[in-house]
């Protein structure tokens, strides 16, 4: 009998609940922790990014008027798939030269994170909303709502944890997300893409592009139809920082960068990573007969 | 009448009966209102106004005056100083030195009871307040009096009451100040825009250089003198006047740690872009289109009524106006009745005249743009409709103006007038109503006028605006958070919300 | 007849604030001495009081004819506004004058007997000589939903008139929501008053300004509507210069000018008209007035 060969996967991106590869035809080399080729990811271009837009778009009135509870749910529904496929992606974080005890950290953090931000699905708007005492005879109140379509760096290290981090508070919030994978390490955001898609995440809301941050700067920072532009990554050089920044004026897109460090420090996970993607409505109405 | 004492005048014989009924409700003739002019004996108003910066009023270095006009006469009413970079550096310093020598160290109750002090001094003066404001300005007394002034009093008061309080407000974390704040404002509420920015600041524990908008300066140095009455500690609050230079030094001063903006959109993005890759923080409040949404089942009275203050409130120089009007096409026609009978009942005029409604577009400038809105409306193909009233001779008097047959494509329906220019368009659905409200790079504010309560809920829950005003409109409320979606602006001002955009989280 | 179970919507924070607003007319020189005198000749004098005798009623008429002797070129009240029992009287009182006699009748203020009895008593009040008469509908009916009667009831009472000007009295103050004075107005209207009026002056809350509004606001889309012109007379409670001038303002800005005359507003009040004359007499002599130099009648 001769040794079984091995079916390898082909990195795709994920876009609108789909698996395309890029419209482009390009591809990259990953590599593994001993520097061996590990895989071709796709080379998103800017029609990528296009493409993933509007799928954000389309998904997310749907999925802004999902009720909290249901949101906590698929997001409680990711943080399950993730568990039951623990194995591969400790297994995937080792290929790329964790230890496996810190790949089971990971993962296990990328679990629980999901879970803290499904619980808060249907309680940060109690935190952070308010019944306002106007002195005049009407009800008012003031809620947070999701901006819209946010476009995502995910952090080049933790490349699951660092991805989950940043994608839960976006989506949990109503919004739709577009997630630029880690560059040097995108198998685990492509893998994430099957969990996702087997999550009851409806298509759109999440969708993963693969690609160099250098080529897709400008257009996920220029993009009218984008309301967010968010990056947590310290070693963005100060040029791009402001090339982010004033492509942001363009259309007054929000740019929020938290410089994280450590993905599994305590205070990387909070409400207000929620409410960084999010307006406040208040509402006025009379109070009569 | 509450305020009839003066001794006898002769009075003219007029007919007590109208003549002979018309068949369409008739505003004119007779029983006119007499002039009912706010007495100005006690007001001063110096020929020059100086910077303040540091506690004190000091001339500007380079020893620059520039006129304020008053819109009403077109006259020079005063001049004030024009701030230079030099200046600008003086105010920014001398808020750092007070930010670190006296207002952070200060305990936070004693904070707040500075700021409680100038919400009692604007008080005390409020009248006075309410003049300046007019007569810089040109929007009625009636508003300046009942709105702008009260408001800006309420607004130190809510927020001086959180000065010691803000462990409540971040749940989970500690707030500290940020610094310095630059703050610069816009022409349309001078004081209350100034109470908007400096209010939360010091409650916050910022100290503040404030620009207000060249054609409207005065109150904001009426306010300076509060802040020495008050023993406000020198450079909290530092004022220095002048146009968009001056801001720009503001904007660009490296010892500023925030800046907080209201004005157009256009000059929001210019700031955003000038702080673009620095670690300041900023607010927008910028430009906006309201949509109005008055569905069939509305209360159709008080809509209308609703839909004037919506678009004439203040001139229409607010940016929050309701100046897209969508009305459901079953109650158009009677809609566009009451309305334009209504129009015949707005006074036009003199702003310090108690009847008036309207009053003098703020300058010579913003007059111009909204002609040629007027002529662009007409030639787009619009159908103008304007009050009949009489505008005085003299002065920047526009007249309340509708435009009908007009669709989103137009530019009267897509571009901020800024004036008293309202256009109406017709929907059929409530579907259709929502899209053509949210078909707009704005997102500031709207109205939304149904007699059923869940209705509203959906609608106004799908309006993409920070501020919804359900069955009402233009109402405000220092407790009530306001602020733009989308290139209306970013982050919010008033309300537990409002103390955000001043703090860092720890 | 149109379907008085729809309701039109009213928003009483709306209503109010809108009210608010036009106190906040400032009124001077000429044009308060105008609306003064205008108020002045809006006035139903009125006594409608269970110990009236035909003694106050004439003293009352006196009052009409000749409201301040220092002042001959004042115009005279609209009406004096008595029971049933007094229109004799009145009508005794006040002849040769241009002053006309309104009547409470359909057994004011309850209006609580039949429709039949209501009937007589227009018909007898107008053959006594009213010239106007001030009927109260049936609440209780319109409360419980039962339109077609009050509307039925309205339509008779106007047939028994007569030549004689009927005015509706809503009650507003026991119709409780300022829809149900709009649909109160509306059915009023159609089934033919010449004015709807707001109150007997017996139940508190009598006429407020808001509801005011919301009355000449339903006799402005009446007009749109049909083109006729039907009046309005708030009633009780309205007892100084200052406030009959609000209303004057509500109904300008409103309804225009060509409801500022006594055919089509008029003040239901006992105590209005002196407050009326000593504010007159003020503008005309720069010096406010006392209560003791003017007639109480």
């Amino acid at each position: 009998m001769s040794d079984r060969v091995e079916v390898l996967k082909t990195y795709k991106t994920y876009v609108g609940g789909n698996f395309p590869r890029t419209e482009s035809g390009r591809y990259y080399k990953v590599y593994d922790g001993d520097d061996n080729i590990l895989a071709n990811a796709c080379q998103c271009s800017r029609k990528d990014v296009r493409d993933a837009v509007v799928a954000a778009r389309d998904a997310v009135e749907d999925w802004s008027s999902r009720s909290a509870y249901n949101r906590g749910q698929i997001l409680y529904r990711i943080a399950e798939m993730l568990e039951t496929r623990k194995a591969q992606f400790v297994d995937e974080l080792e290929t790329i030269g964790y230890k496996s005890k810190e790949a089971k950290a990971e993962v296990e953090a990328a679990v629980d994170r999901l879970i803290y931000y499904a619980g808060w699905s249907d309680k940060y708007q109690q935190v952070f909303g308010s019944i306002n005492p106007v002195a005049s005879s009407h009800f008012n109140f003031s809620m947070p709502e999701p901006m819209g379509v946010v476009n995502i760096w995910a952090p080049e290290e933790s490349p699951l944890l660092g991805l989950v981090s940043v994608m839960a508070p976006v989506i949990v919030g109503g919004n739709s997300c577009i997630i630029l994978a880690s560059e040097k390490y995108p198998l685990s955001a492509v893998s994430f893409a099957e969990v996702l898609n087997s999550s009851d995440v409806p298509g759109g809301v999440v969708n993963i592009l693969t690609g160099f941050r250098d080529e897709l700067l400008e257009h996920m920072t220029t993009h009218m139809d984008v309301n967010a532009f968010f990056y947590t990554d310290t070693g963005i050089s100060q040029e791009d920082r402001k090339q982010i920044d004033e492509n942001g004026a363009l259309n007054l897109k929000r740019v929020i960068r938290k410089p994280v460090e450590d993905w599994e420090a305590e205070d990387t996970q909070s409400p207000y990573f929620i409410t960084d993607f999010q307006e406040t409505k208040t509402t006025w109405h009379p109070v009569g007969f | 009448m509450a305020d009839d004492q003066q001794t006898a005048e002769p009075v003219e014989e007029k007919p007590f009966k109208p003549s002979s009924p018309s068949s369409k409700l008739n505003f004119d003739g007779f029983w006119e209102y007499n002039d009912a002019p706010q007495s100005t004996d006690s007001i001063e108003i110096k020929d020059q106004y100086d910077l303040f910066i540091g506690g004190e009023f000091v001339a500007p270095e380079k020893d620059r005056y520039f006129d304020s006009v008053n819109p009403t006469t077109e006259e020079p009413l005063t001049s004030f100083a024009e701030a230079t970079q030099q200046d600008v550096d003086k105010a920014v310093k001398a808020a750092r030195k007070a930010f670190t020598k006296s207002w952070s160290t200060l305990e936070a109750k004693e904070r707040g009871k500075y700021i409680f002090r100038l919400a009692r001094l604007i008080q005390e003066r409020a009248r006075e307040f309410a003049i300046l404001e007019s007569m810089d300005g040109g929007k009625p007394i009636r508003e300046s009096r009942d709105v702008d002034v009260p408001l800006a009093a309420a607004h130190f008061f809510y927020y001086a009451g959180w000065a010691d309080k803000l462990d409540y407000a971040f749940p989970g974390k500690k707030a500290e100040p940020l610094g310095v704040a630059g703050q610069i404002i816009p022409w349309n509420f001078p004081l209350l825009m100034l109470a908007w920015k400096i209010a939360p600041a010091l409650a916050t524990g910022n100290t503040v250089v404030l620009k207000p908008a060249e054609t409207t300066s005065l109150t904001a140095l009426k306010f300076a003198e509060l802040c020495r009455d008050a023993g406000l500690p020198e450079g909290v609050v530092n004022i220095v006047t002048g146009a968009g230079q001056t801001g720009s030094a503001i904007v660009n001063h490296d010892g500023v740690d925030k800046i907080a903006f209201t004005g157009s959109t256009e000059v929001g993005k210019i700031i955003k872009k000038s702080l673009a890759g620095t670690d300041k923080r900023y607010t927008l409040e910028l430009g906006g289109k309201g949509p109005n949404i008055i569905f069939e089942d509305a209360p159709v009275d008080q809509a209308v009524e609703g839909i004037i203050n919506a678009i004439f409130f203040n001139q229409g120089h607010v940016c929050c106006a309701g100046s897209r009007l969508f009305v459901q096409e079953g109650i158009a026609d009677k809609v566009v009745q009451k309305l334009r009978d209504r129009m015949e009942t707005l006074i036009v005029g003199d702003p310090l005249d108690k009847n008036t409604d309207i009053g003098a577009i703020n300058s010579e400038q913003q007059y111009n743009k909204i002609n040629e809105y007027l002529e662009l409306g007409v030639s787009e193909g619009a159908d103008m409709y304007q009050a009949s009233c009489e505008l005085p001779e003299k002065g920047y008097f526009c007249r309340p103006t509708l435009f009908t047959n007009v669709g989103q494509s137009n530019r009267i329906v897509q571009e901020e007038i800024f004036g008293p220019v309202l256009t109406i368009q017709t929907f059929r659905t409530a579907q259709e109503g929502i899209d053509k409200a949210n078909n707009t790079p704005y997102g500031l504010a709207g109205g939304v006028w149904t007699d059923k309560g869940s209705k509203i809920f959906n609608v106004s829950g799908k309006i993409r605006n920070g501020v919804v005003w359900a069955n009402t409109y233009n109402q405000f409320d220092p407790t009530s958070p306001f602020g733009g979606y989308k290139e209306s602006g970013e982050g919010r001002e008033g309300g537990l919300q409002g103390l955000y955009p001043y703090v860092k989280l720890k | 007849m149109a379907d008085f179970t729809q309701t039109v919507p009213i928003d009483q924070v709306g209503i109010e604030e809108r009210v608010a607003r036009l106190n906040k007319r400032s009124i001077k020189k000429e044009s308060k001495v105008q609306a003064l005198k205008l108020a002045l000749s809006m006035v139903d004098l009125t006594t409608l009081a269970g110990m009236d005798t035909p003694g106050k009623v004439r003293q009352l008429c006196q009052k009409a004819k000749e409201p301040y002797a220092g002042l001959p070129e004042l115009p005279q009240v609209a009406a004096v506004c008595v029971y049933p029992n007094m229109v004799n009287v009145a009508r005794k009182a006040l002849r040769g004058t241009n002053i006309n006699i309104a009547s409470v009748a359909t057994s004011f203020p309850s209006g609580m007997s039949t429709l039949e009895s209501k009937l007589e008593e227009t018909r007898r009040v107008v053959e006594d000589g009213a010239d106007e008469v001030d009927m109260v509908i049936s609440r209780g009916e319109f409360l419980k939903g039962n339109y077609e009667y009050v509307y039925d009831e309205i339509a008779s009472v106007k047939e028994a008139c007569g030549e004689a000007h009927l005015k509706v009295i809503l009650e507003t103050g026991e119709l409780q929501t300022y829809e149900n004075v709009r649909k109160a107005s509306d059915l009023a209207m159609e089934a033919g008053a010449d004015f709807i009026k707001t109150s007997t002056g017996k139940v508190k809350p009598a006429a407020t300004q808001p509801v005011t509004l919301v009355m000449l606001e339903a006799i402005r889309d009446y007009f749109y509507e049909t083109g006729r012109m039907v009046g309005m007379k708030p009633a009780g409670g309205i007892r100084k210069a200052k406030q009959a001038i609000q209303y004057l303002v509500l109904v300008r800005e409103t309804l225009g000018t060509d409801w500022l005359t006594p055919d089509y507003f008029r003040f239901g009040a006992s105590s209005l008209a002196n407050d009326l004359l000593m504010q007159i007499v003020k503008q005309k002599t720069g010096v406010y007035q006392s209560a003791d130099y003017f007639s109480n009648d």
